[in-house]
Parts: structure tokens; sequence; C-alpha cells
């Protein structure tokens, strides 16, 4: 009983959490990245702020724009909130664990992203559908590297479920392993083509010509560009929680824990968080945006190297 | 039940006869719908515990009477067949009045399929297939009295005849004992005889399923037939394929086939899925872009069917039978969608003007009803949870990831690499559905008749509504739908064989893995809701239409009343990144640049001309082939009177040492 | 010894990293890159060779580790790095095509490696068999850059690669004999190669072997 009253609390708390986050991980991520170019950055809670801002506001949508401009900003984010309510944070076996397939959760972002990708076609401009085109040419080479991580991953917990498999790696069995390594690291590039992050998209850029997030939402405004900001924003943070649930997955507390737990595991999370945030800031400042075409390889690199992580954790488990 | 199944039988002969007087045309087609509902009628009933036992016909071949039975397999395909023949059926009805020939053959076609999933020997099983393969050609033959139609139909004939001599062989070497299933089941092929049977089911049920290389002859012949034909022959006639080859590789030829079988299918399932996918996004013509899709579904039923083959080989039967459950609710996900999609896009054809995305466009302010089923069946063919294709590919994904529990260090690399491939077939299958409703029904029209359109109405807009609220409960309603399939799994498998269902759940037995769709669908809703609650209590100002910003594009000129269509993303535009990236992995691809004179202001141009690998590599040579063999038979005709009886002699010693080396057992 | 015991966990990731760096010559294209690459190879190799060293007890191997890093890890990186600032300012990429398909061949060749190793091994211990595994991968890696890349650093690239496998396989066997002679023989190897590069790079700047051409040239900045 209070076994599944604690997994139904840790769920709404999660949820709550995760929603409050997002934009301030968005603006720590903008902060470390002034800072670390000597600027002295925007306020933590700037893009809150402009979130607030944009739903004051009223929406000014394209002649031809259709109700599908209206419709898809709100199935996109519920769709990325469902993931995200998914992906456990500060602890586990929450009310949806048994949902919260990788597969599933895969499935969910193609929705957001094809809800995205509609958005910009819907009002016939020739930015928003060279957006649209690349976006979803992007996910071609994205969405089976996240497919061969999850097999990897399965291999050691059995199934695809996302706590079954960080409950197999916190108990530290699996010892360190190349082939984990090698599929954090694909799936560190994923995560950086689906959220637009430098070297695929620059999320600052104002240069239509090699921009494809801000592309699609060109004629949003008003509450559906805050609704997409926020969309942007959550997706962000789930892909933090999901490296951080599946390859830190350490001091989660347990569903049924109690508050002194889960606040423990709540203040780790957050550390957590903060230094992925740190580190796609230093990475940010370090590199430089690739050309359009030169996307594929290195996305197709990521594939390749799940596929690499597969062939050597086969490997292991042929030796043992 | 065999009564309606007889009597369905009967109404589409004389159906057949009537269409062919070419009177009442629409009597004709409803009539097809209605005896396409008994075919349903009899599949469910079956599947719910009616079985129609092996039944001998009063007629037959003369060797032995014909058999006619309603397993739990058949019953399942006889589903499919219902699911797209009844709004395909409407659909015909609704469109203006066909030639007569096409009346004539289209409830033959209708009769063919059905035969080829009831019969219980193998040779009305062929004739079945023949049946459907001829009054396929036939509808295509018909609307196309000459022309590259007429070639396309041609080559057409040409796989179908292939594909049946294929599978003649295959029962040849299956049926030492007889052609009824009873007997054939009796005495399974082995060694040599077996891999045999697997290439010959290979090549002939896989060329009419459109397996790679023998895919060439889909995307042409699909679309060159009228739409119900079109959404016949992608959603449910590559099905009795699947049916013959799951008919007579799982069942038939017995459980003791080694693990390799499945190699093949996987290794061609794959191609096929990726080949397919990707064409799906570079095609000009939306009716040819849906048939590259049903390439790509093919790909990924036989990439299923391979790996059942190979869990089944490897002695891991709950896995076989997670890997064929994703085929068989897959092949009734896919007739649901894809039917769905072939009638929209003929809604589009017939009402819009056009196959060419470029002469369509923002379709969804004039023809809400047809967009927003078309949007339904695109979000199920892109795999996109809680649509019922996801569904299905969840179950084909997961049996992938459990491909590491084979033992076999090859075939679990396979199965990454097979992974690999479909994660990539399942992503290029969302961006090419994201083209073709982003081109037909989002944006501005492109020309004066897409502005225009009128909306489906009556019987047309009820034909969509059909597969598209079918599609809708398969979504929700996944599992208990798989469980009915329970004992097509069974046929296939032995009586111990469970589908991968808990209650209303998609679950890999006690793996803890599971899929709820409900769930998914359910809090997807309450989602949605609660955020569309939360922002309009904060944001109340309605929204407002004003021009399209742009990034500063100028303004059109009067005599463009709906924009420059320069200025909108064209089909070829929209498939580049894809075409950069991928395209030279299905097709040759030719880029011819043309650059203006020096001083000269016309525009520099850039001609892309793109061929599949397919027609490069397989028919080419093959023309070639036949081009030089009737050269030298020509040659032939200047021998001498010795060599004449040179070549009659060794062909009668050829024919001597082959009577000897096969009597020799 | 298996997963989770610390020698093993230690040699497994030192020799999935050069694995890794392997394929990273592969895809790289930016010289200055390439390089930074092949001297994070060569630290890799020297780590996993002292770390052998201490795992078997066999001294000799800290001394291979010690050349290995001495030489790979930092003089021929830095000679390469002064050579291509002094002699190619404007080659700072390499024109290679193709990477996509190279990558795909290149785990083609790691499963192969595995495929080959896993049966022919059985018996042995498993972290000489996977270290058997790595280091004929990191081999034919090495080679497959060698066949990918045109330029003659390329080439050396795909040399030291290959060189770095055989080392890596020589330092996994325990009580094998000579490592210190192989890897030094090697090393020589390499060396004769880079000499040979840097005298085609004349060549190809001045039209000519001789040094004396380049005097006019000295003090130039890059």
């Amino acid at each position: 009983m209070l076994q599944a009253f604690g997994s139904l609390i840790t769920q709404l708390l999660h949820v709550a959490l995760i929603l409050a986050v997002a934009p301030v991980l968005v603006g720590v991520v903008r902060w470390l990245k002034a800072r670390l170019m000597g600027r002295r950055g925007p306020h933590l809670l700037q893009p809150w702020r402009d979130i607030l801002k944009l739903l004051r506001k009223r929406p000014v949508m394209a002649e031809t724009a259709s109700v599908v401009s209206q419709a898809t900003p709100y199935l996109a984010l519920g769709a990325t909130a469902l993931a995200a309510a998914l992906i456990p944070s500060f602890a586990q076996g929450m009310l949806l664990a048994p949902l919260a397939d990788l597969v599933l959760i895969g499935g969910l972002l193609a929705l957001a992203r094809v809800c995205l990708a509609l958005n910009g076609h819907d009002a016939g401009t020739p930015f928003g559908g060279m957006g649209a085109a690349r976006e979803m040419t992007f996910a071609v080479f994205a969405e089976p590297a996240l497919l061969v991580c999850v097999m990897v991953l399965a291999v050691l917990a059995g199934g695809s479920n996302l706590d079954a498999i960080a409950a197999t790696l916190r108990e530290g069995a699996v010892g360190l392993r190349i082939s984990l390594l090698f599929a954090a690291l694909s799936l560190i590039a994923v995560m950086l083509a689906e959220n637009a992050r430098i070297p695929v998209d620059n999320p600052a850029t104002h240069l239509e010509l090699t921009m494809v997030h801000e592309a699609m939402l060109l004629e949003a405004s008003g509450r559906h560009l805050a609704v997409w900001e926020m969309q942007a924003a959550l997706k962000l943070t789930l892909w933090f929680a999901l490296l951080a649930a599946i390859f830190i997955p350490f001091g989660t507390a347990p569903a049924g824990g109690g508050p002194l737990a889960w606040g423990i595991g709540l203040a780790l999370w957050i550390v957590k968080m903060g230094v992925l945030a740190l580190g796609l800031a230093f990475f940010e400042s370090a590199i430089a945006k690739m050309r359009v075409f030169r996307v594929p390889d290195f996305l197709g690199g990521a594939l390749l190297l799940a596929v690499l992580a597969a062939a050597l954790i086969f490997f292991s488990m042929g030796l043992a | 039940m065999l009564t309606l199944l007889g009597l369905a039988f009967l109404a589409l002969l004389v159906l057949a006869v009537l269409g062919g007087t070419g009177r009442a045309p629409r009597i004709a087609f409803l009539g097809c719908a209605v005896a396409m509902g008994a075919m349903g009628l009899v599949g469910a009933s079956a599947l719910l515990g009616g079985e129609v036992p092996p039944t001998p016909l009063p007629f037959g071949p003369p060797w032995a009477p014909a058999l006619v039975a309603v397993d739990a397999l058949s019953a399942w395909f006889l589903l499919i067949l219902a699911l797209v023949g009844v709004p395909a059926s409407l659909f015909a009805a609704a469109s203006s009045p066909p030639p007569r020939a096409e009346g004539a053959a289209f409830p033959l076609f209708l009769a063919g399929m059905a035969a080829a999933l009831v019969a219980a020997d193998g040779f009305s099983m062929l004739l079945g297939f023949e049946v459907m393969s001829l009054a396929s050609w036939g509808l295509i033959a018909a609307r196309h009295p000459r022309g590259p139609g007429r070639r396309t139909a041609g080559l057409y004939l040409g796989f179908a005849l292939f594909s049946g001599l294929c599978l003649i062989a295959g029962f040849a070497l299956l049926a030492p004992a007889g052609l009824g299933f009873a007997a054939i089941r009796a005495t399974p092929p082995e060694g040599w005889q077996a891999g045999a049977v697997l290439v010959f089911v290979l090549l002939g049920a896989g060329s009419k399923a459109g397996l790679v290389p023998f895919h060439v002859w889909l995307p042409r012949a699909h679309p060159a037939a009228a739409t119900p034909v079109s959404a016949l022959m992608s959603g449910a006639m590559v099905k009795v394929a699947l049916y013959v080859m799951l008919r007579m590789l799982l069942d038939l030829a017995g459980p003791a086939q080694p693990l390799w079988w499945g190699l093949p299918l996987v290794a061609v399932g794959g191609a096929t899925a990726l080949l397919g996918a990707l064409r799906a996004n570079l095609e000009q013509d939306i009716k040819a872009a849906l048939a590259c899709s049903t390439l790509e579904n093919m790909g990924l039923m036989a990439v299923g069917l391979g790996l059942a083959l190979l869990f089944r080989g490897a002695d891991l039967r709950p896995l076989a039978a997670l890997a064929l459950a994703a085929v068989l609710l897959h092949a009734l996900n896919h007739a649901g969608f894809k039917a769905l999609l072939f009638l929209c896009a003929g809604a589009v054809v017939g009402l819009a003007g056009s196959r060419d995305p470029d002469r369509l466009g923002g379709l969804i302010h004039r023809m809400p009803w047809v967009a927003g089923c078309a949007m339904f069946g695109a979000a199920s063919a892109a795999a996109l949870p809680p649509f019922s294709g996801f569904a299905s590919e969840w179950l084909l994904l997961q049996s992938l990831i459990q491909g590491f529990r084979v033992a076999e260090m090859s075939v679990q690399l396979v199965a990454a690499a097979a992974l690999a491939v479909t994660g990539m077939a399942v992503g290029l299958a969302a961006a090419a559905m994201v083209r073709f409703v982003g081109l037909v029904f989002l944006g501005r029209p492109r020309t004066p008749m897409a502005a225009g359109a009128q909306d489906a109405t009556g019987l047309m807009r009820a034909s969509l509504l059909i597969p598209a609220v079918a599609s809708a409960l398969l979504a929700v309603l996944a599992a208990p739908m798989l469980s009915l399939a329970g004992g097509a799994i069974q046929v296939l498998l032995g009586p111990n064989a469970r589908p991968a269902v808990a209650g209303f759940d998609l679950a890999l037995g006690e793996l803890g893995t599971r899929y709820a769709p409900w769930a998914v669908a359910g809090l997807l809703a309450l989602a949605v809701t609660i955020l569309v609650f939360a922002v309009r209590r904060r944001s109340k100002l309605e929204a407002v239409h004003a021009p399209a910003w742009d990034c500063g594009f100028m303004a059109p000129p009067p005599h463009l009343p709906f924009g420059d269509p320069l200025s909108q993303v064209s089909a070829a535009g929209l498939g580049q990144p894809i075409r950069r990236s991928l395209g030279g992995v299905a097709l040759v691809i030719h880029e011819r640049h043309g650059a203006a004179a020096p001083g000269s202001a016309q525009p520099a141009t850039l001609r892309v001309t793109a061929e599949d690998r397919g027609v490069a590599q397989l028919l080419r040579p093959l023309a070639r082939a036949r081009r030089r063999l009737s050269r030298e038979a020509e040659g032939l005709r200047n021998l001498t009177l010795r060599a004449y009886l040179g070549i009659a002699f060794g062909t009668l010693l050829g024919l001597l040492s082959l009577v000897a080396w096969l009597e020799r057992g | 010894m298996t997963f989770g015991q610390l020698p093993y966990d230690m040699a497994h990731v030192l020799g999935g990293g050069m694995l890794l760096v392997s394929f990273v010559l592969l895809y790289q294209r930016r010289t200055a890159a390439l390089v930074n690459a092949l001297a994070l190879q060569g630290t890799l190799l020297a780590a996993a060779a002292v770390w052998q060293g201490y795992v078997q007890g066999a001294p000799q191997l800290y001394v291979t580790g010690m050349i290995a890093l001495a030489a790979k890890g930092i003089a021929i990186p830095v000679f390469l790095h002064r050579l291509m600032r002094r002699r190619m300012p404007d080659r700072a990429i390499e024109p290679a095509r193709g990477i996509g398909l190279s990558m795909l061949g290149g785990v083609m060749l790691v499963a192969l490696a595995i495929l080959v190793v896993l049966p022919v091994t059985t018996g042995a211990q498993a972290l000489a068999r996977e270290n058997l595994a790595i280091a004929l991968s990191i081999v034919l890696l090495g080679m497959l850059t060698m066949l990918t890349r045109r330029s003659a650093l390329g080439q050396v690239a795909g040399l030291m690669t290959l060189e770095n496998g055989l080392v890596l396989a020589a330092v996994g066997v325990t009580g094998m004999p000579l490592v210190i002679e192989l890897s030094t023989a090697g090393l020589v190897l390499v060396i004769i190669v880079i000499a040979g590069f840097f005298a085609r790079l004349l060549q190809e700047r001045f039209d000519s072997l001789d040094t004396d051409m380049l005097h006019p040239h000295r003090g130039e900045g890059p």
C-alpha cells in the first residue's frame, strides 16, 4: 500500500519537477555558455519569463495556416511530457515505470518530431518546408542509433524497460564496459541532433539557411511559440534525464523510500543534470557547427558506433 | 459458414458477369462490398472458433477433388482481405463507371484472392493465385490500352508468370504424396529439396510481395491501376503473397527446418524495407510513393517472418511467436492504413485533379475530411504511438532486440544489423509520410485546380471512414486483436505457442517489457487536455490571421493569388536531403548541371534523373540477354542439316541422362 | 577474470579506447585532429602495456609502454604537427570521400575479427581472447585506413594503427617473448615510413629531394 502510494506521489512530483526544471535547464546551459565566452549571461529564469510573456501575447498565424498550426504544439508537448514522465529522475519505480519502454519513448519523441515537421509545412513557406525535410532526414539516422543502443542495454538487462535497465546498471555487476561507453557516445550524438544543438544545428542562430529547428517555428507566435519553446526545453531535459538514468543511475531513491530518500535522490539528480549541462556548454563552446550535408556522416557514425557496441557486447557474452 | 463462403464466391462470379455487361456498375461494386463483408464474417467467425475443416468440393482437377478449409491462418487473412475489400469496393461504387473489362475483372480479382486464402490443396491455391494475378493484370491493362501504362502491364504480367512458375515448382517439390495440405504436412521435405522449396517460395511469393530484387514492377504497377484496385493490390494482394510464404515455409515445410532458413528472409526483407522507404521519399507521384511505402512494409513483414524462422530453428518458441505476432498484426494494420491512404490519394486525384504533388497543396482547407483521414493513415504508417502501425512495429522491433538470445554470434550480429536497417526504414517511412501530408494537404495550393477542389461526400466519404475507424480501433485494441490471432500462430508454431499478449497490453512474457496502447492513448489525451486547459487559462486572446512573415520574402504579384509557387518547397526539394545522403543506396542517380552562358539571363538548371537499381541491374541485363538469345536463335536458322540433327541428338542424350540420374535412387 | 574485476575492466576499456580511436582515424578529415588521434592512440597503447605489465607482473612491458609513450604518444605526433604546420599550411583538410562507406566497412571488419577470434581461441583466458579480438580489429582497421586514405599522412596513420594493433596483441599474451624488440622494430618501420613521407612531401613541394632547396624558406612562419 505504502509502495503504491509512494509510486503515485513520486510520479506526480516527478512530472511537476521536470516541467518546472525544463526551462531553467535551458537557462543554465545558456548562462554557462555565456560565462565560458566571457559574457555575463542572462538570468537563469529568463526562459521561464520568455514563455510567460509569450503566453500573454496574441498569436498571429499565417493566412495559409490551418488547424494543424494550432493543434500540433499541444500534441507535441503532450507527447514529450508523456515521454518525460516515463524517465525516472529522483526516484525509481514510479507509477508509470511498467510503461517506461525505451522503444515507446523513441516513438513518442518521433510523434513530437512529426508534429514539429507538419507545423513547418503548414504555412507553406520555404524555410519551414526545408527545415522539416532536414529534421526528418536527421531522424533517419538518429532513430536506428537509438534502437541499437536500446539493444545493447537490453542485452544487459534482458528487456528494453528503462526502469529494469537502470536497476541493472545501478547494481554495478556489469562492470566497466567499453560497449557501454560506445553506446553512451552514440546516444550523446543522437541527443545533440534531437535537441538541435551544435554541431548539428545552432540553437542561437538567426540565419535562416543554416537552421533546422527554428526554421520550422518561424511562423509560430504567441502561445503557440510558448508551447514550442517549452517543448524544446522539455526535450533537452528529457534527454539529460535519460542519459543520467542509464549511465549514471546511482543514488535514485526507491518510490516507497519516503521524503528523506527522495530529497537525497533529488539533490543527486540536480548535480547530475548540472554536470551534463556543463559538459554540453563546454562541448558547444569548443566545437563549430558542421555543414548540413556532413550531418548524416556524423549521425551515421553514431549509428555505426552503436552497432559496434552491440558487436562488442555480443562478443563479451560469447566469452562468458 | 461454408454455405456463406460458397454464396460469397458465387455472388462474386455473378457480379463478374454483371460487371462485364457494363450495366449498373454501382450495384455491381456494392455487391462486391457485400460479398467482401461476408468473407470477413467467415473469417471472424472462424477466428472465434467456427473453423471450417477441409471439405472436398464436387469439382476440381482430374486427379482429386479441390479442397477448401478455413483454419485460423486463412481466417486472419480473410479478415485482412475484407478490411481492404469493403472500402475499396465502396470507393469503386462512388467513382465514375469504369471500362467494362474492369467491371468484370474486379470481382474476379477479389474471388481469386479469397480462393487462394481458403484453398486447402496446392492446386486450388495456385489456381486462386493465378486468377488473382491475371485479373489484376487485366485491371491494369483495361486502363491503359497503349503507352507506358501498357508496358507496365506487360512487365507486371511477366513477373506474375514468373512467380506462378516458381510456386508450381515449389509445390512439385513439396508434394510427392499428393497436393492436399494434410498429405504435404505428413511428408515434410528434407535436405536439398527443402532448400529448393525455400528458394522457389522466395522467388515466387517473394516476387509477388515485391521483395528485392524483384520489386521493380510494384511501384509501377500498383499506381497504374484505378484507385480501388491500387488499394487492393497494395493492401491485400501482397498479403496473399505473404500468406503463401507463411503457409508454405512455416506450415507445410514442417517444423524441423534449420535456423539458417530465416537469414535470407531477414536480409531480403531488410533490403526491401530500406529501399522502399527510401523511394517513397523520392517519388514524384503520390500513388507511387504509397506503393513504395508498401514495399517498405512488406520488407518489415519479411524480416519478421525470417526472425520467426530463426527463432524456431534456435528452439526459442516464445520469441518465434513474438515475431510471428508482429508479422500478422502488421499485415492487418498495414491493410487498414494503406487502404485508407490509397483511397485518400484516389479522392485527391479524382477531386483535385492530379497525382503530382507539385500540382497539389493546401487541400486541408478545401477537403477537411479527406485530409483528416489521410493524416490519420499517415500517422499510422509512420509508426507513431498510439496509432495502429506502432503496435505492430513495436512487436517487430522488440523481436529484433531479443535477437541477442540466439546463441549464435553471427545471428546476433545479423539481428543488430537488421535492427539498424529496420530502424532506418521506420525513420524513412515517417519522413515519407510527412512529405506526403505536407505536400498534398498543407501549405498553399500550387494550382487553381487544387485551390478549387471539393471535399469527398456521401459514399466516398464513407469508404474513407471505414478503414479510418478500423485503424483507430486496431490502434487501441491491438492486444485483444492479437489474441484473436492466437489460433493462426498455433497453426504455424504448434499448439503451445501463445501470442505476446497480457490483458489489454502487448507484453513479452515474463520479461516485463510491455506496451499498453490504451494507456498511452489515454495518457496522451489527458496530457493534451490538461495542457490546452492550462495554456488557455493564461492566454485568452484569440489567434488572428495575417500574411505569412516568411523571413521577408517579397509579397507575390497580384496575378499569383495563391502566392509564388517558387517560394514553397517542392516535391523534389523535400526529398533532396534524403536523396543526397542515402539516395545512392536505392537508385542510380544522374545529375546534369546546366550553367547558363556568361552574360545570359537564363537561370542555371539542375536536372536529376534517377533509376531504380533493380531496373539497372536486373531488368536491363535480362533484356540484353533476351536480345542476345534471340540473335543466337536467329543464327540457328542458317545451320546445316547435320548440325540440326546434332542438336536433336544432343537434346535426346541430355534427356536420357536426366532420366537415368533421377531414377538412380 | 571477468567483468566487474578491475584488471579485466581496465584492459578492456584501454583496448576498446584504442579501437574507438581507430574509428576516429577513419572518420576524421582534419589533419591536425588526425595527428592528435594518433597521439591519443599511442598513449592508450602505452597505458595498456603498462597495465598488462602490472597485471602479468612482467616488468619488460613497462619498457614497451615507455617506448610507446615517448615515441608514439609524444615524439612522432609533435614532429608531424610541426611538419604539417611548416610545410602544408594549405592542407588542413584532407580530401577523403566515402567516409560513411569506410566506417561501415570498419564495423564489418570488427565483426569479422570477432567471428574469427571467438571460435579459434576456445579455452583460452577471456582477457586474452578479447585482447586478441580487439588487436586484430585494430590491425584490420589500420589496413582499411591505408586503403581509403590517399594522402601520405593517411598512410602513416594507417600504418601506425596497424603497428599499434600488433603491439597490443603482443602485450596481451602472457609470457610473450621479445615484446620490446617487436615494438622497437615496429617503431623503426614507422619512422622509416615517416621519413619516406617527408621525402615525398619535399618532392611534391620542390620537385627535388635536395634539402638545400629548403634553405631559402628557412624562417618562413606558418
